[in-house]
């Protein structure tokens, strides 16, 4: 069969799209957008019951509800976006076409065809085990088998970009290293690659004992592999949404990374021990060992934060230095002043990175020491706090890269271009708001997962002091924001990708690229930014702001973290 | 020289240079997926496997 090696280059930014790698990055980005709207619906009906004042839904339909919001969210929205996410990295950044089309289709034919079992499962009732789907809670079989075929799908989809890479490299499509946002991608991939094994190790047998082939399910080691694959594939965002951090400071500034070899080295602490945090999910659990919990959460976690700063840094310095040198020099801020806050490009990016730093990564930390998990274990802290990571982090990050491939993939104009200045504020305002809320109510000791905190007619009630209702209350309000938000999202893409004005290309025609001998034409602007290297130095200070901005982090991470020791010594009084 | 010179923002200095250590392991994605697999596979799966499996039954 003849290799499809048609092109087209995008007359704006001159990025490279080869055909089938462009058609694949496009649907993977809609069945992504499709499971939002799903889960979207589902967060309202979800968040109309915790709010004590509505208290929307019946106990079996939040749970059902709860269970489909996780999953349709946390898994098949990121997840499709994610494998778009890596295909434009392999294919449209390195010039190459994409390996295996043919694969590549039958994974993402997977990847629907999973999602669907596995929501039809949910909905018919019989399957409300929530997103851990703990055993020995056992779900209709069809649960089971959806993940397992959607996740089929993506290791395909995993293995066509590492065979996108080859290829790449073979016809010479780049040379010397891949460009940084690229080896993100590939950061992220390897994650990947192990979450989905995990997955497989543990959904496999499950869904074997589901259809009663298998005797029992240990409870201990499910949640043990289970969350080897439910808390790496977390990591696989955080190494996609910071991937779209500097391909973002690079579309919108122009920014070359400060330190190409720090940024990769905090990559490469990411591949070493971001996945060993699972453990920090078994805290709690007796069983294991505090040298196995304090080895994988503490020592190894320590360094994947250190990485996770690193980027923090580096992304905003980066910016820093380019609009510096565009001549916004004054003062500390200056260049953080005069940048685009109209552009939801950017708007959405800056916003990713201070909610998922100041409140998902300083909460992450407090959480993940063996000692202060307790205060907050199995309250609606947990949410949120992952709702600052996943939502206002990677969400909102593939919110903002969706502004510039609307008309760079889809050519199309943006619809509704006044309502998306605004959208990622709505949305990550509301959710930092949501997440903060949830933080103070678990602090209160507000459970998660839990359909009535009042606990009206049983035996064994608690009373939640009112502080706990008034932060349930507030939660649901800045919820109800994020939501407004999340429909513009909704409305601004389908709107566009549907029925936004078509930009024609007069002279547009695809082109046939021989192997390693055409000479590209010279690439615009932000292609080059993209996948260019640079090296401005970290030393003497080129960007005080930023070192600032990491101050003020660190002081809040120190006070923060003690208040909760302090807290602590007050829940287990020892006088 | 290779044929091709697909990427015009690079010069013929980057290519003459010798490649570090690092930067060759950090060039080869397969050697990195292989660590990045096997480190968690042995540090929290098969450590915890273990740890789980020689928790004693109760009579
Ligand atoms: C406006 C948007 C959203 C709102 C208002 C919202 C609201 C909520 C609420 C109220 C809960 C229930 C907490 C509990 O009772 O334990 C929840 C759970 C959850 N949400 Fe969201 N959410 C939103 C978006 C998202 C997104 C974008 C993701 C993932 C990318 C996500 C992932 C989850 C997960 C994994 C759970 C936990 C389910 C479980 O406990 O099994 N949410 N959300
Ligand atoms: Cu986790």
């Amino acid at each position: 069969m003849a290799i499809n090696r048609n092109f087209r280059t995008c007359p704006t930014t001159g990025l490279v799209f080869h055909e089938q790698g462009e058609k694949l990055i496009r649907w993977n980005a809609v069945a992504g957008v499709v499971s939002l709207l799903v889960g979207g619906v589902l967060a309202l009906l979800v968040i109309l019951t915790r709010w004590p004042a509505v208290h929307l839904l019946p106990a079996d339909w939040f749970y059902l509800a709860l269970t489909a919001h996780g999953l349709d969210m946390l898994v098949f929205w990121i997840i499709f976006f994610e494998i778009a996410v890596l295909y434009f990295c392999a294919s449209t950044l390195l010039r190459c076409r994409i390996a295996a089309p043919r694969w590549a289709w039958t994974g993402f034919f997977l990847m629907v065809i999973g999602a669907l079992t596995n929501n039809v499962a949910v909905f018919r009732g019989d399957s409300s085990v929530m997103f851990t789907s703990y055993a020995p809670m056992g779900a209709h079989p069809a649960f089971y088998l959806g993940l397992i075929l959607f996740a089929v799908g993506a290791l395909i989809g995993l293995f066509v970009f590492l065979g996108t890479l080859v290829v790449a490299k073979s016809e010479k499509t780049y040379i010397g290293s891949l460009p940084l946002v690229t080896f993100g991608a590939v950061t992220a991939c390897i994650i990947a690659v192990f979450t989905i094994a995990s997955g497989a190790i543990i959904l496999i047998p499950t869904f074997l004992w589901s259809l009663g082939l298998v005797n029992s399910i240990d409870s201990l080691m499910y949640k043990t592999v289970w969350w080897a694959f439910g808390h790496s594939s977390q990591q696989i965002n955080v190494a996609a949404h910071v991937s779209i951090w500097y391909l973002i400071a690079a579309i919108v500034f122009g920014a070359k990374p400060m330190s190409e070899k720090v940024s990769r080295g905090a990559f490469l602490l990411y591949i070493f021990f971001l996945q060993l945090a699972s453990a920090h999910h078994l805290l709690a659990d007796p069983g294991l060992t505090s040298n196995w919990k304090i080895f994988n959460t503490s020592y190894a976690m320590y360094l994947a934060v250190l990485a996770s700063m690193v980027h923090g840094l580096t992304v905003p310095g980066a910016i820093e230095v380019a609009q510096r040198q565009k001549g916004y020099n004054k003062g500390l801020f200056e260049w953080l002043r005069k940048a685009p806050w109209g552009n939801p490009v950017f708007s959405g990016m800056f916003i990713s990175l201070i909610g998922f730093g100041f409140l998902g990564g300083i909460s992450g930390v407090m959480m993940g020491t063996e000692q202060l998990n307790l205060i907050i274990h199995n309250t609606i802290y947990v949410p949120g706090h992952f709702h600052a990571t996943v939502v206002v982090g990677t969400t909102l990050a593939f919110m903002s890269l969706t502004y510039f491939l609307i008309p760079v993939l889809f050519r199309r104009e943006l619809m509704f271009p006044g309502l998306s200045k605004w959208q990622p504020y709505l949305f990550g305002l509301g959710m930092s708001g949501f997440a903060v809320f949830m933080m103070g109510a678990g602090t209160l000791g507000v459970p998660r997962r839990h359909w009535d905190m009042t606990f009206a007619g049983n035996p064994l009630g608690h009373e939640f002091p009112g502080a706990a209702y008034l932060m349930m209350g507030l939660m649901a309000l800045s919820g109800l924001v994020a939501i407004v938000g999340g429909v513009a999202y909704l409305l601004i893409t389908v709107g566009s990708v549907f029925f936004g004005k078509k930009i024609e290309t007069p002279d547009f025609k695809a082109v046939t690229v021989r192997e390693g001998r055409a000479a590209w034409p010279a690439r615009q602007p932000v292609a080059v930014a993209i996948a260019s290297h640079g090296n401005i130095g970290l030393g003497g200070f080129v960007a005080p702001g930023t070192f600032t901005l990491a101050m003020v982090f660190l002081v809040a991470f120190v006070l923060y973290y003690f208040v909760n020791w302090k807290y602590l010594s007050t829940v287990w009084p020892l006088s | 020289m290779s044929i091709a010179t697909p990427s015009p923002d690079l010069d013929d200095d980057d290519l003459d240079e010798p490649i570090p250590a690092m930067q060759q392991l950090l060039d080869n994605p397969f050697l990195l997926l292989f660590i990045g697999v096997a480190m968690p596979t042995v540090l929290y799966i098969i450590w915890g496997v273990m740890e789980i499996v020689g928790i004693p039954i109760a009579k």
